[in-house]
Formats: C-alpha cells, sequence, structure tokens
C-alpha cells in the first residue's frame, strides 16, 4: 500500500485575536494537531493598547481543507476574524529579508550590483561582507538569496509574510 | 503573597480558593467531582469551610472526569471536576478529551504549582494548559485571586454555550491562597470574539422548508446536537417530524432525541446501524442533518455515501459544516432554535406532508430484512438477548443507560430502546472504555430515583472498577449489568474479520470472580450462566436496593451484526457472519 499525493494551493491568512497568553501556542498548535501546513506565521500586537494582535498565515491545502482552516481557527476562543486574503480578492503581500554575503573583489562588486537592481538596502558593512535588507514578494526574496548564493551567502533572516488588502476597506 | 493591601482592608478580601467556592455557588453548582492533592488544598479546604457544594470523593481523577461527563449528559447541567497539579490533572486528560470529543460541557479546575515556580520541573508541576490546549473548548492559566471569578464565570459560559465542551482552568496554589478585594474583581474576561451562533437566517429556513416539501424520499439525520440543545429540541424534533412525515434515524450519541417507539423510527445508522436506515440513507433524495458531523462510523466510503441526495445541515458550529462531507444547504444555527423556525414557517407556508408512501415501502422492504435479528440459541445466553430482556423488565422505569466500549456497547444502541433524550450515556468519539461505572454514578447524583445501569463489558469494566468504592461511599444504586464474553470482543470481533481469525492478545485472561469483587467492595454480586436463568437474575438486581454487578456470562463469540466495514458503502452491509471471511487487504487494514 502507498499513500497518495495530496493537490495544495497557497492561502494568506488574516486572523485577528486577543492578545492573550498562549494565543500563538493554540494557533500553531492547531495547524499542527489537525495536520495543516504552515508556510510562514507573523504576529504582532496592531490595537496600540495590547488588545489586539493581527496574525498572518500562509498555508497551502486543497480547498476544502483551507475551508476547514478557516473553520477551525474561527472555533477558537480568542479569535475573533478570519480574512482568507487570497480568496478575498486584491491585497497586498510583503516579506522583509536581512541577507548577509561576505566576499570580497569580484563577488563583492556583484552582491552590490545586483543589490541595487533588487532595490536592497546595506544595512551594515565591513571591507569583507554586507548586511542586506530586501523587502518584497515572497518570490523576489527568493530569487536575490539565491542570487547571493553564487556571491558568498552567509545567512539569512526572514520575517514571513504580511499582507493587507487594497482599498480603503478594514478585512 | 501576591496582593499586599494595608490590613483594614483585609476584611473584605477573600482568598482565591473562597472567590472560586463563592463562585461556583453563585452559579448553582450541587457537585464537584475531584481528588485532592497538594497543590489543590486551600480549594479543599474552602470547601471543607461550606455546605452547599457537595464534593464527591472518586478513586482515580479519571473517574472523576466521567462522573461530571454522566451527571452533565443526563442532567443538562455542566459537569465540575477538581484535581490536583501534575498526576491528577494528567489522570484527568483521557475524560477531558472525552467531553471534548462528544461535546458534553464540564469546568475541570486543576491545581497548579504557585507562580513562581511554574517552569522549574517543581514537585508534581505539569503543563496542564498545554496538555489540555487541543482537547479542551479552552483553557487557562489563572495568575492572580482577582481574575479567579470572573474566568471562571467565563468558563462556565464558554462549557455550556454554543458547541459545549470542557474548558479547563488551572490555578496555581499561590492564587488560591492570595486575597484580592471585591472590587478589584472584574465581571468577565470577555471574549469579544466568541459569538456562539444561535438562531438560523430566515432565508435558509425558507429554503429548506422548500426542500423538504419538495422531497420525495426525506431522511431526517440527526444527531448529538439535538441532546446538546436541550429536551425542547427533542420535542421539537418529533413535532417535524410529525409533520413532514419523514423517517428518522440517529447517530450513536443522539439516541433517544427521538422516540424509537415511533413508526418513523429507523433505528441507528452507520457502522452498526440498521439495514433500513443506512439504506434510506443511501437512496434519499433529501438529508436534513441537524446536530450531527457526519463521522466516519456513519458515512462509511465517503464517495459512496448518499449519492443522490440534497443534503442540509443544520449545525451550531461551523467547523462540522463541510468537514466530512459536503452540503447543498448549510444553516449555522442551535438545534432547538433552528427546529422552531422549521416547524413555524412550515406551517405558516401552509405545507403539508407530502406522498410518501412510494418511500415508505421502499423502507418497509429494508425493514423486512430484520437486520437486527440474531442466532437464537438455547444452550447460552446470546448477548443481544440480555440486552433486549434487560429493557423489557425496567421500560416502565425510564432507565438511564450507560455504557462501556466495545460489543456490548453497539448491542445496547441496536437493541435497547430509547424514547427520551438525556438517558443514554456513552462514549462514542473517544470510545473511552471506562466510562460507563463512572457516568452512572455521576448521572445517580443528578437523579437519586433514576434506575441507572451500566452495560458493560468484562475488559472494560476493569478500567474504572475501583469507582465501585465511590458509588458505597455516596449510596448509589447503580447496577452495572456486564455481558461477559471472556473477550475483549469488539477487538476480537475485527480479529476474526480482518485478520482471519488471529487472536492476538484479545482474549479477557485471569478474570477476577465478579461476584466475589462485588462483595469485597460491599455491593451485591450475581451471576446469571444460563438462559433459563436470565429473567430471574435481571429480576433480583432490579429487587435489589444498592448498587450490583451481574456477572452475565454470555456467547463467547457472538458478533456483533449488521456492520458495514471500515471504509465501505452503506449499501455493502454485512448482515451476518457467514458473508464474511478470511484476510483483509492493507488498504482495508490501514482503516480505523
Ligand atoms: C465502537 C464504536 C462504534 C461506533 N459505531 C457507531 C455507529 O455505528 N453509528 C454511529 O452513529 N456512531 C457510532 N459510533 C460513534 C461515533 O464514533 C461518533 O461518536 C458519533 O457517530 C458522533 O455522533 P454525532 O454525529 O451525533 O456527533 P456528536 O459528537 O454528538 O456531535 C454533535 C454535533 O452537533 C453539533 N451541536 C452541538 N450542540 C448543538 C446545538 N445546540 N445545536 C446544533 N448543533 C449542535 C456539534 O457541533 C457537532 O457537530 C461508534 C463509537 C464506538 C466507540
Ligand atoms: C481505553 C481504551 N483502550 C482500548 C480500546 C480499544 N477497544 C475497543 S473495544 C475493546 C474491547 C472491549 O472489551 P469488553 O469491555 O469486554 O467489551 P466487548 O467488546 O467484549 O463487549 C478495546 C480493547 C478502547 N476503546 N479504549
Ligand atoms: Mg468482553
Amino acid at each position: 500500500m502507498h499513500l497518495p499525493p495530496e493537490a495544495a494551493e497557497r492561502h494568506t491568512l488574516s486572523v485577528i485575536v486577543d492578545n492573550e497568553a498562549g494565543i500563538l501556542a493554540r494557533v500553531a498548535g492547531l495547524f499542527s494537531s489537525r495536520g495543516y501546513n504552515i508556510e510562514s506565521l507573523t504576529v504582532a500586537d496592531v490595537s496600540g493598547d495590547s488588545a489586539l494582535s493581527r496574525i498572518t498565515i500562509v498555508t497551502s491545502g486543497s480547498p476544502h481543507v483551507i475551508e476547514q482552516i478557516i473553520a477551525q481557527l474561527e472555533r477558537l476562543v480568542p479569535v475573533h476574524k478570519v480574512t482568507d486574503l487570497t480568496a478575498y480578492g486584491p491585497h497586498v503581500e510583503r516579506e522583509l529579508a536581512l541577507v548577509k554575503v561576505a566576499g570580497t573583489g569580484e563577488h563583492r562588486i556583484e552582491a552590490m550590483r545586483l543589490a541595487d537592481i533588487y532595490r536592497a538596502r546595506v544595512l551594515d558593512a565591513t571591507t569583507g561582507s554586507f548586511v542586506f535588507e530586501i523587502t518584497g514578494s515572497s518570490d523576489k526574496l527568493d530569487t536575490f538569496i539565491a542570487l547571493m548564493r553564487e556571491v558568498g551567502l552567509v545567512e539569512v533572516a526572514r520575517t514571513g509574510v504580511v499582507a493587507i488588502a487594497r482599498g480603503k476597506d478594514a478585512v | 503573597m501576591l496582593t499586599e493591601r494595608p490590613t483594614e482592608d483585609k476584611a473584605q478580601e477573600k482568598s482565591g480558593a473562597d472567590w472560586l467556592i463563592e463562585t461556583l455557588d453563585e452559579l448553582g453548582v450541587e457537585f464537584v467531582f475531584g481528588y485532592p492533592g497538594g497543590a489543590v488544598l486551600p480549594i479543599y479546604d474552602a470547601l471543607f469551610r461550606q455546605e452547599r457544594i457537595r464534593h464527591i470523593l472518586v478513586r482515580q481523577e479519571g473517574g472523576a472526569v466521567h462522573a461530571a461527563e454522566g451527571y452533565a449528559r443526563s442532567t443538562g447541567r455542566p459537569g465540575v471536576v477538581l484535581v490536583t497539579s501534575g498526576p491528577g490533572a494528567t489522570n484527568a486528560v483521557t475524560g477531558i478529551t472525552d467531553a471534548w470529543l462528544d461535546s458534553i460541557p464540564l469546568v475541570i479546575l486543576t491545581g497548579q504549582v504557585p507562580t513562581s515556580l511554574i517552569g522549574t520541573d517543581a514537585f508534581q508541576e505539569c503543563d496542564t494548559v498545554g496538555i489540555t490546549r487541543h482537547c479542551s473548548k479552552h483553557n487557562y492559566l489563572v495568575r492572580h485571586p482577582a481574575e479567579v471569578a470572573a474566568t471562571i464565570r467565563e468558563a462556565f459560559h464558554l462549557a455550556t454555550s454554543g458547541r459545549p465542551g470542557p474548558v479547563v482552568v488551572d490555578l496555581p496554589k499561590n492564587v488560591q491562597v492570595a486575597s484580592a478585594p471585591a472590587d478589584t474583581v472584574p465581571d468577565r474576561i470577555a471574549h469579544r470574539g466568541y459569538r456562539p451562533a444561535g438562531a438560523p437566517a430566515s432565508a435558509d429556513i425558507d429554503s429548506a422548508i422548500e426542500m423538504l416539501a419538495a422531497a420525495t424520499r426525506p431522511v431526517f439525520y440527526t444527531g448529538g446536537g439535538i441532546i446538546n440543545a436541550g429536551p425542547e429540541a427533542s420535542r421539537l424534533l418529533r413535532e417535524l417530524a410529525a409533520l413532514t412525515g419523514a423517517p428518522v434515524t440517529s447517530t450513536l450519541m443522539g439516541l433517544g432525541a427521538f422516540p424509537a417507539s415511533s413508526p418513523q423510527w429507523l433505528g441507528m445508522l452507520g457502522m452498526h446501524g440498521t439495514y433500513e436506515a443506512n439504506m434510506a440513507m443511501n437512496r434519499a433524495d433529501l438529508i436534513v442533518c441537524i446536530g450531527a458531523r457526519f463521522d466516519d462510523r456513519v458515512t462509511g466510503r465517503l464517495d459512496a455515501f448518499s449519492p443522490g441526495s440534497m443534503k442540509i445541515h443544520i449545525d451550531v458550529d461551523r467547523s462540522s459544516i463541510n468537514k466530512n462531507v459536503r452540503v447543498d444547504l448549510p444553516i449555522v444555527a442551535d438545534a432547538g432554535q433552528a427546529l422552531a423556525a422549521l416547524i413555524e414557517t412550515w406551517r405558516a407556508r401552509g405545507k403539508t406532508a407530502g406522498n410518501l408512501s412510494h418511500w415508505w415501502t421502499m423502507i418497509e422492504g429494508w425493514r423486512a430484512k430484520k437486520s437486527l435479528s440474531y442466532p437464537a440459541s438455547r444452550a447460552e445466553i446470546m448477548p443481544q438477548a440480555a440486552i433486549r430482556r434487560l429493557w423489557e423488565m425496567t421500560r416502565e422505569r425510564h432507565p438511564i443507560i450507560s455504557t462501556e466500549v466495545g460489543q456490548h456497547q453497539m448491542w445496547a444502541a441496536q437493541h435497547f430502546d430509547f424514547e427520551d433524550p438525556n438517558k443514554w450515556l456513552t462514549s462514542g468519539g473517544l470510545g473511552t472504555m471506562g466510562y460507563g461505572l463512572p457516568a452512572a454514578i455521576g448521572a445517580q447524583l443528578g437523579d437519586p430515583e433514576a434506575l441507572v445501569i451500566d452495560i458493560a463489558g468484562e475488559a472494560s469494566i476493569q478500567m474504572n472498577i475501583q469507582e465501585m468504592a465511590t458509588a458505597v461511599q455516596y449510596r448509589l444504586p447503580v447496577k452495572v449489568f456486564i455481558l461477559n464474553n471472556e473477550y475483549m470482543g469488539m477487538v476480537r470481533q475485527w480479529q476474526e474479520l480482518t485478520y482471519a481469525s488471529r487472536y492476538s492478545e484479545s482474549y479477557s485472561a485471569a478474570l477476577p470472580d465478579f461476584v466475589r469483587l462485588a462483595e469485597a467492595y460491599g455491593w451485591k454480586g450475581i451471576r446469571i450462566e444460563r438462559p433459563e436463568d436470565l429473567d430471574a437474575g435481571i429480576g433480583e438486581m432490579l429487587d435489589y436496593a444498592g448498587p450490583v454487578m451481574v456477572d452475565c456470562r454470555v456467547a463467547k463469540l457472538a458478533n456483533c451484526f449488521p456492520m458495514i466495514p471500515s471504509g465501505a458503502a452503506h449499501t455493502e452491509m454485512i448482515l451476518q457472519a457467514n458473508e464474511v471471511s478470511g484476510e483483509m487487504d492493507d488498504e482495508a487494514k490501514a482503516l480505523v
């Protein structure tokens, strides 16, 4: 007997939650306990008074699984609202990466040139290294990081995706 | 301590433990099922100093949770549990998970090490909130005595509203001891995002009524949600069934919501349901699911589940809808309110029951198979016959029946008829052996006059046998009726059907003498060995005023049929043993 592969599509969910102890474990644990995927998860207080946090989750699954993920999230007591931004329509997604590159000579010049093309900023520089800050879609970050591998990538830190709907309305 | 106040304020202050007891009392709690230990001593001392709340001392914390479940399911009121930290809390986890899967309203109070010691691997420390996070509806770690009252109030609200379930409140010992003044106690820790569904949208009800009126082969598929919604929902279900003339089937969890004596009753559906119930589901043109969750024991093979029907699903929890089976009309609402709205709209639109005679003819044809019949025996007591006699001899008294888990549980569901809700206590979702005896104890406390019988298996009963002492301590006349087949019969049956009768570890060896065991605990013990002694034995059990354990020796190798094998379609039901043999393939073995 072999286990069949499963089809998946990528969805970005925005989850508004009460900012209380254990909330991140509750949400992240829901994904692991029910076998859902998490590609990235970001969380921060967005209310000003520490009352509400916004969690952005990038997940993947069949349409049926995505629907269950949303229903299961909404079932959590501290969850106020779940919005599937992918289904909602026009929205913007951004991710930030800090990329450390070390090298001299041609590599160093090439790293600088690529950073310029990708609009990465230099946050730190030594004679033998750079730390770039790059913001954009996850795809753009992936490509930039892949290029940096060829010119002396040392390490990367990424925030994970944050997203918001276009237009004047709150989701 | 946590709050340092000038002495003159101390008079108005109360300790966290006192706040707890006062709030439980205010919420109308009658019983707390519990077991003491170091981390809850302040609460036990507060209990000692009052007389309104009765503490029921169980013999193992697992028993406390099942007893609270039995109390909750039979009375409709939330069950309350109190256990100590560490092993007390971990012993409670099975019961908490059981209540989670079966949607039983419980509030579980656990002791915890003092806040200053949390995370230090202190004596009897465990991460109760972490452990119970995914088997409770919600849980709390209370960090200040001023939060105790509000947390408890919200815990009860969460446990009992919407889709009910267990809520865990972890109380560090210093929070129990430290005091807080009345005026700092906030009224409720509001989770403003928590808004359980209530009334249905009227447009949905309109659509449902049109679908019902137009259907020629409708079925009501009802479940535990009707019981959760309260006795009024059961009454409304009867009314709607009468108005529409449609047949009614129920899951294991919903038995009693619709009277078994009604000609519209099809019996239970699913793996061990009746042929007529499963065939009706398969051939229906409309399924109205109310408070049931399309469990795999019910649907069988999903792609063959009721292929030609439109489906309406009424459920208070949106996550139950479209989880396993896609439906055409989802209605997120309380079952009782939805039923009331359906009835009102049906009447307001002047609908009358359609002509379902063709449908009923089909159903009668399936009924004629008599799928619950079983081979008779003169030499041995057939377990099905024992249950049927138990029902016949007790039905006048409207008994409350609990069960353990196994064949006896399924035979009880098939052969014991229920007329009313809240009379059937069984562990359906988790299928926890050892549930029945403590659940019976909880139910007996909830209704001291009721006849409460645990229909048990000889293996399951040993899982919480220690609770016999609890029944004695509180003078609870519960009856335990063991269908003793000397096997973990349900396991043996699967091994017979799936593994060519290789009975690996499913024999109940070294059984105790249940009659002498009963006597050792101060119960009456009765053994029934021959068919001709069955009535006398049951009679003797019923005549005895105290707790009784009956060791009813039944046919050892009887199987529970009908049965839809795991992963098979409703139409592939096995009616009798000679229809199966041999060994199944790996796909079948991989299914639960
Ligand atoms: C050995 C064994 C064999 C089994 N065989 C069978 C079998 O043959 N047939 C069978 O049916 N079961 C069987 N079961 C039980 C099965 O595992 C499930 O527990 C059961 O089918 C679930 O019942 P339910 O669908 O009524 O859901 P429940 O678990 O009772 O859930 C209730 C549903 O109603 C909803 N609800 C709760 N409150 C409300 C409300 N106020 N208003 C509206 N909706 C509400 C909930 O959200 C949930 O979706 C078996 C169990 C065991 C241990
Ligand atoms: C705690 C627990 N462990 C294991 C199981 C798996 N299991 C299901 S039924 C069963 C056998 C029950 O035997 P018995 O109580 O004698 O009932 P019978 O089937 O013989 O009527 C077992 C082991 C379970 N449901 N619960
Ligand atoms: Mg047995």
